[in-house]
């Protein structure tokens, strides 16, 4: 199997500009400077066809603009996106309309992803219509099928989304992805707002969806259990940066980075009982102006002289497993540690 | 029990709508002793949040505490006067809220606030205030804390204000602490910090307490009881980790079972069908009956809770213990919902 979606170099900086304010007192001298955050900072990763890729990290780290600009809602400001083996910065107009329609998002809060005064039939068959996919006269037809498709009863399609509880409303964003026949799902955090019963049956949802209509997904979530549970690949992110990629098996048996160890300690688990919680320290840094280095090395108990000064790079450990620490990389990356102290 | 700080013995609440009284919290009976943590658990809308509101006497309008009795160290408190009460909030019973940013308020420092929660109950000295809140912010961990006390609650981050909210909460060595799913709207890494922090303050001044959570692996790391709840009413109640490993009720067992990562990898989860029953339309039967795999005839009555070995569970046909391992029925039919 080929890749079907890969993240080249993907950084995505998002600038506030200054207001008149501060651009005049800048004109007598002040030096204001724009605000300037990397959400995104260099990120390759690769997606391989009817696989799920997990990206996992806290907030703040990148990974909801990271899925944005795979789906094409924000442009990235450097690298670019391969579909297929394509660079969509050379792609026609024909074959990145075909390459957006291919992939589609779904988000995380059902309640304000949903047009609150479109009904059902209007909010899922639209994009198709819109596209000239189906005629006007399908577009009821299409709603019915699609509503089956992810277990909603077809005859409430007339109704207005605040009708709706959370988990149905989750699904209903489900059939409007799929209304184009898309062959990739980024999911963002789809389904952290449902209940504990409702999740499961939302998470089931996803995996017979992939298997009947052949998808590949993209799964962004904080919640680790759902990650493991889903995906194949598991990539861990950390204010902007991918800081471990490797198989979910891998990544979940033997943590390989400090972070990727930490956050997996610090999730709780039914199984283990009654236990004492020891945090890592500190909070996420802002990523307006981040730590030099490793962004990691203030809370990591591994940190040496080389974390805060260079970056790591995101080097392969052992075969098909990536991480970008110094510490517990590989010999190579010892052996620059050395190197450098 | 003897050793009990808060008693809760029938708790009724009721909200008094046009489609008719709302039966939130429904014979809703438990202890919680000293130092011990009561996990309770339940999805939205099953009452967990109104039972934590109406041991503080804060249930709004249309809503109203319609029976039962709530007893603080042998001394009732539904009934007593609005003034009486609120010596009692703050001092002797503290709640930590579920959003850290709406509970501190945006136009004060947060050491005036903290203040204000000494001094309301106490006769001291501003300067003797003002050294208490900064020791109770230095010892939940916060850095600096005497800047700290000169700032805005929105110039700390979300983790930053809940630790401040606990502190709040401690700061008066209250008996008994409430907390509203304080760790929801937070990250992993934070949620540990906080979860720590609450472990060594409640073994440290043997502040009873309730965790009220939607997650049951917060609850298996951190409570000593776990009281499960379902559409206003306790379904399982008992020593937290039996009743994770040996779930009685069909309810709490679904909950376990449809919970990613404790079966095998890609496998179909676990799904209770359907969905939580409308309060307003509850009958005479079980509230779970409509999605319960165990359900017959005896089901349209509800249940009575039936108390073995410590343990309680509301259901005529539990769960047996040998059957809890047995894999989900993994071709389940999906529903239409």
């Amino acid at each position: 199997m080929s890749d079907i979606l890969a993240v080249d170099g993907v950084s995505k900086v998002f600038t506030q500009p200054l207001d008149m304010a501060a651009k005049i007192s800048n004109l007598v001298g002040a030096k204001n400077k724009e605000i300037r955050v990397e959400a995104v900072s260099d990120v390759s990763l690769s997606v391989k066809k009817g696989e799920v890729l997990g990206i996992v990290g806290e907030s703040g780290c990148g990974k909801s603009t990271l899925g944005r600009v795979i789906a094409g809602i924000h442009e990235s400001t450097a690298g670019d996106i391969l579909w297929r083996g394509k660079r969509i910065s050379q792609m026609t107009r024909a074959e990145l309309r075909e390459f957006t329609l291919a992939v589609q998002m779904i988000f995380q809060d059902p309640f304000s992803s949903l047009n609150p005064r479109k009904r059902i039939t209007q909010a899922v068959s639209e994009a198709p219509y819109a596209h000239g996919m189906i005629s006007r006269a399908e577009r009821d037809d299409l709603t019915v099928n699609l509503l089956e498709k992810v277990g909603l009863d077809p005859s409430l399609r007339t109704r207005y989304p605040h009708q709706f509880s959370g988990g149905q409303r989750q699904r209903i964003g489900i059939a409007r992805a799929l209304a184009v026949n898309p062959q990739f799902l980024v999911c963002d955090e789809s389904i952290a707002a449902l209940d504990v019963s409702i999740q499961a049956q939302v998470l089931n949802l996803f995996m017979d969806l992939r298997e009947e209509f052949d998808l590949t997904y993209i799964f962004i979530s904080h919640d680790l259990s759902v990650v493991k549970h889903i995906s194949d690949k598991v990539a861990i992110m950390y204010l902007g940066r991918v800081v471990e990629l490797a198989s979910a098996s891998d990544i979940f048996a033997e943590p390989s980075h400090p972070y990727t160890k930490a956050l997996l300690e610090q999730a709780p688990k039914i199984s283990e009982g009654k236990r004492t919680f020891y945090p890592i320290n500190g909070e996420v840094p802002s990523p307006i102006n981040p730590p030099s280095g490793c962004h990691f090395h203030p809370r990591c108990r591994y940190a040496t002289a080389v974390c805060r000064t260079q970056k790591p790079e995101l080097l392969e450990v052992s075969p098909g497993r990536f991480s970008a620490c110094f510490v517990t990389g590989s010999e190579t990356s010892k052996e620059t540690n050395e190197a450098v102290a | 029990m003897s050793s009990a700080i808060l008693s809760i013995r029938d708790l009724q609440t009721n909200f008094f709508t046009h489609g008719g009284a709302v039966k939130a919290v429904n014979n809703v009976c438990f202890d919680v002793e000293e130092g011990k943590i009561l996990g309770l658990v339940g999805e939205s809308g099953s009452g967990k949040s109104v039972t934590g509101f109406s041991i503080m006497g804060l249930v709004d309008e249309p809503g109203r505490v319609a029976g039962g009795s709530i007893k603080l160290k042998g001394e009732e408190l539904l009934g007593l006067r609005e003034a009486e009460m609120r010596k009692i909030r703050g001092r002797r019973i503290a709640m930590i809220f579920q959003d850290p940013m709406m509970t501190l308020n945006p136009v004060l420092r947060i050491g005036v606030q903290m203040c204000e929660a000494i001094t309301t109950h106490e006769k001291v000295s501003k300067r003797e205030a003002w050294q208490r809140s900064r020791d109770a912010l230095a010892e939940v961990g916060i850095p600096s804390p005497e800047e700290r006390l000169n700032a805005y609650p929105h110039q700390l981050s979300g983790g930053m204000c809940q630790r401040v909210a606990i502190a709040i909460a401690f700061l008066n060595r209250p008996e008994f602490i409430i907390a509203d799913e304080p760790t929801t709207a937070l990250d992993v890494t934070i949620q540990g910090q906080i979860l720590a922090q609450a472990q060594k303050l409640c073994a440290q001044y043997k502040t009873a307490m309730i965790w009220i959570t939607h997650d049951l692996s917060v609850v298996a790391g951190l409570a000593d009881e776990i009281a499960v709840m379902y559409a206003g009413r306790i379904v399982e109640q008992g020593a937290s980790e039996e009743v994770l490993k040996t779930p009685r009720h069909p309810y709490t067992a679904g909950l376990i079972k449809s919970v990613p990562g404790e079966q095998v990898k890609g496998e179909r989860l676990y799904q209770i069908p359907g969905m939580t029953p409308s309060l307003l339309r509850l009958g005479e039967e079980c509230a779970f009956l409509a999605r319960c795999p165990n359900a017959a005839a005896a089901c349209n009555n509800v249940p009575d809770m039936t108390w073995q070995d410590g343990r309680g569970y509301r259901c005529h046909n539990p769960v047996e213990a040998a059957n809890i391992n047995n894999k989900a029925p993994s071709a389940q039919k999906e529903e239409l919902v």
